[in-house]
């Protein structure tokens, strides 16, 4: 037996230096200088560096920032690593460095791990805009942001209210209880809901921790536990998913409403189907639109990423300069049955 | 526990048909306990709310809901009778899942091809435990956890951000995962046939008896001459088999398929099995039992919300329920051996 355990832990301790070893390669910073200064001017060029390529949400803010390039005539280009971990970005973004590109956009996969190569491009005064997730506000110019918690939670009361026509029972169906954007938006909702909302009741908030399972089990807890319910709030994409799903092979197909924050393409067949009306979420599509004329922005001058200054973004209108850096895209966008067939994320 | 279990000797004649009848109605009543304990809960929770059975939905979810983990626990309960377990079951669910989807999506494979094709992935992933286990002699604790996360490894590499989306699925599966045929939904069906083979098989086929005889002494076993490690390759790939099948009845039912499938549902399943009376060293207990079990987790998951008690201690109250089925476990053995004891000294 004491052999067999030994042998046991043998495994055990080759498995876990495995994986050790895993998560310890790469992690070197770079160290190559460059020296020159950045593009900018009338032919500026723009890298995007997304999380991870092949990912249908970073093809589609590449679509918009290419057409924002194309609008203001800077050449546009797209690299980056095909996996999402930490440093993956860091050899692209030094190369692009040593090429001198005009502007960087960065998706960051790591607040911390590309900031030192983000440092040598800014260093060589190429302006750095991050944009969908970002990293520490030292490394970069400006962050482009999604959208305001705010306009998040707005968003979805305003879209349940029109399912219900403003009065009736709602619940939220959120990710895990402890998910600080989640509660964020559910606080927001429950004020816009008392404030402007008077008719409908907000009956009971459901955590199905982004589980598919735990999401399908709570939609039929929902559902059973309040015959009277109208409708359903799903702030997280993967529980949308799941209580359309249920909700597409239940009695209470049509006779309660649901929405939430889904992507066009996991939530296309119930939107076909007639289980969901409208959902929404930002638009990736806007936000490489929006980034690329930051970047332009910065790279010409017009702003410099101090609080207050104001942009011009093409078919988006002005802009403004938040605190921190951060520029906000604004509303999510709303998918229905007219718009859902234009996107592919 | 082990001195349930029938003695490791041919073995080939079921418990019931040995001298000992008053062990096989206590086998018998192991599992009436907990059909007892599942048929209270769902009294009570009807009682409080009786859209929970009496509603198209609720009756529906009854049988609908558990039949992923029926299948699972059927597999896992096979593997703890050989005094093994294999815990590597939810990352094959979710690596065969994602496969059926794969397949769907860039193939075009008629459904049942995939499905088979998924199947085998399991039963393939399953012999890879089986052969670490019976060769290499480590404990399959140990080789399942390794392989929990190769397999899960694997998984996140090849799926990445990616999700599979209801619409990449065939509108013939997706029907499938919620139909029903009259009045039964079609994957209870699937589970209900998956545990009728496997119960037969168990408790008739010599094969079946060899795994309790392997779990209740192996080395017992071996000295008799039983082929101890065909029959633990058996068990595995047998496991695998059903986690590979469990991750096509996952698509059918759910539609989404991202990478984190089924991950956890492994304890989900080993807790079932224990809850059902499998003795988690070993040598006794029955398939029956761990759908038995596999039910009662599911409907308390279904029913807690149901009842007001708070996200919070939903899981505790499952942790709580694990500790009762392996106390419960441990005292009724000691009576048995007890009586046992006392016979000998009678005789």
């Amino acid at each position: 037996m004491s052999h067999t355990t030994k042998r046991g832990l043998t495994v055990l301790a080759t498995l876990t230096a495995f994986s050790l070893t895993l998560s310890a390669c790469g992690s070197d910073g770079g160290s190559d200088g460059g020296s020159g200064s950045g593009g900018g001017g009338e032919d500026l060029s723009i890298t995007f560096i997304p999380k991870n390529l092949g990912n249908p949400y970073f093809d589609a803010s590449q679509v918009g920032g290419e057409a924002a390039a194309g609008e203001f005539g800077g050449e546009f280009e797209q690299v980056g690593p095909t996996e999402a971990t930490p440093d993956s970005q860091v050899s692209f973004i030094n190369t692009a460095t040593q090429q001198q590109t005009g502007a960087l956009v960065v998706s960051a996969n790591d607040p911390e791990a590309i900031g030192s190569a983000l440092q040598q491009a800014r260093d060589i005064d190429i302006p750095v805009v991050t944009m969908d997730s970002d990293t520490n506000p030292e490394y970069r110019d400006v962050f482009v942001a999604q959208a305001d918690a705010e306009g998040i939670a707005q968003a979805q009361v305003d879209l349940i209210a029109e399912q219900i026509g403003d009065e009736g029972q709602v619940a939220i169906l959120s990710a895990a209880a402890n998910a600080t954007n989640q509660n964020e938006w559910i606080d927001l909702m429950e004020a816009d809901l008392e404030e402007n909302h008077p008719d409908i009741e907000l009956v009971d908030v459901v955590y199905g921790d982004d589980d598919d399972q735990k999401s399908f089990d709570e939609t039929a807890a929902l559902l059973q536990s309040n015959p009277d319910l109208a409708g359903i709030i799903s702030p997280t994409t993967v529980g949308i998913a799941a209580a359309a799903r249920y909700l597409s092979t239940s009695d209470a197909k049509g006779e309660v409403a649901l929405t939430g924050l889904g992507t066009p393409n996991q939530m296309r067949e119930y939107i076909e189907d007639g289980t969901v009306e409208s959902f929404a979420l930002w638009n990736p599509e806007e936000l490489g639109y929006l980034s690329a004329y930051t970047a332009q922005a910065l790279a010409n001058g017009d702003i410099t990423g101090e609080e207050g200054d104001t942009f011009t973004a093409g078919d988006l209108g002005e802009y403004e300069v938040g605190a921190d850096g951060v520029v906000v895209l604004g509303d999510p966008t709303v998918f229905d049955e007219s718009n859902i067939d234009d996107f592919d994320f | 526990m082990t001195t349930l279990a029938p003695e490791p000797a041919p073995a080939t004649k079921p418990p019931a048909a040995r001298p000992q009848s008053r062990l096989a109605s206590l086998l018998k009543a192991r599992e009436t306990g907990i059909l007892l304990a599942l048929v209270a809960f769902l009294a009570v929770t009807t009682a409080i709310n009786p859209r929970f059975v009496f509603s198209t939905d609720g009756f529906r979810d009854l049988f609908l809901t558990p039949s992923i983990l029926v299948v699972l626990a059927v597999g896992q309960a096979m593997v703890i009778i050989t005094r093994n377990v294999d815990l590597s079951v939810g990352s094959i669910l979710g690596l065969t899942a994602y496969l059926a989807g794969r397949l769907f999506l860039d193939t075009g494979l008629p459904i049942l091809v995939v499905v088979l094709l998924a199947v085998l992935a399991g039963a393939v992933l399953g012999l890879v435990n089986g052969m670490l286990v019976a060769f290499a002699r480590v404990p399959a604790l140990v080789i399942t956890l390794g392989t929990l996360y190769v397999y899960r490894g694997i998984y996140l590499q090849w799926a990445g951000s990616d999700r599979i989306n209801a619409s990449d699925i065939p509108d013939g599966l997706l029907s499938f995962g919620t139909s029903s045929l009259l009045g039964i939904p079609q994957l209870a069906i699937v589970s209900f046939v998956v545990l009728a083979v496997a119960a037969y098989w168990m408790r008739t086929s010599r094969g079946g008896r060899e795994l309790y005889a392997i779990g209740s002494d192996p080395a017992a076993a071996t000295l008799y001459g039983l082929k101890d490690k065909q029959r633990i390759l058996t068990a595995f790939a047998a496991s695998g088999a059903l986690a590979g099948l469990a991750g096509i009845l996952y698509v059918a039912r759910y539609g989404t398929i991202s990478s984190g499938v089924g991950f956890g549902i492994e304890l989900e399943a080993v807790g079932a099995a224990v809850i059902g009376g499998v003795a988690i060293f070993g040598g006794s207990g029955t398939v029956v039992g761990a759908a038995i079990g596999a039910y009662l987790l599911t409907s308390i998951d279904r029913g807690l919300p149901i009842l007001g008690i708070p996200d919070f201690w939903q899981r505790a109250v499952v942790g709580l329920l694990i500790l009762g089925a392996i106390v419960l476990d441990k005292v009724l053995a000691e009576r048995q051996h007890k009586k046992l004891l006392a016979e000998r000294h009678r005789s």
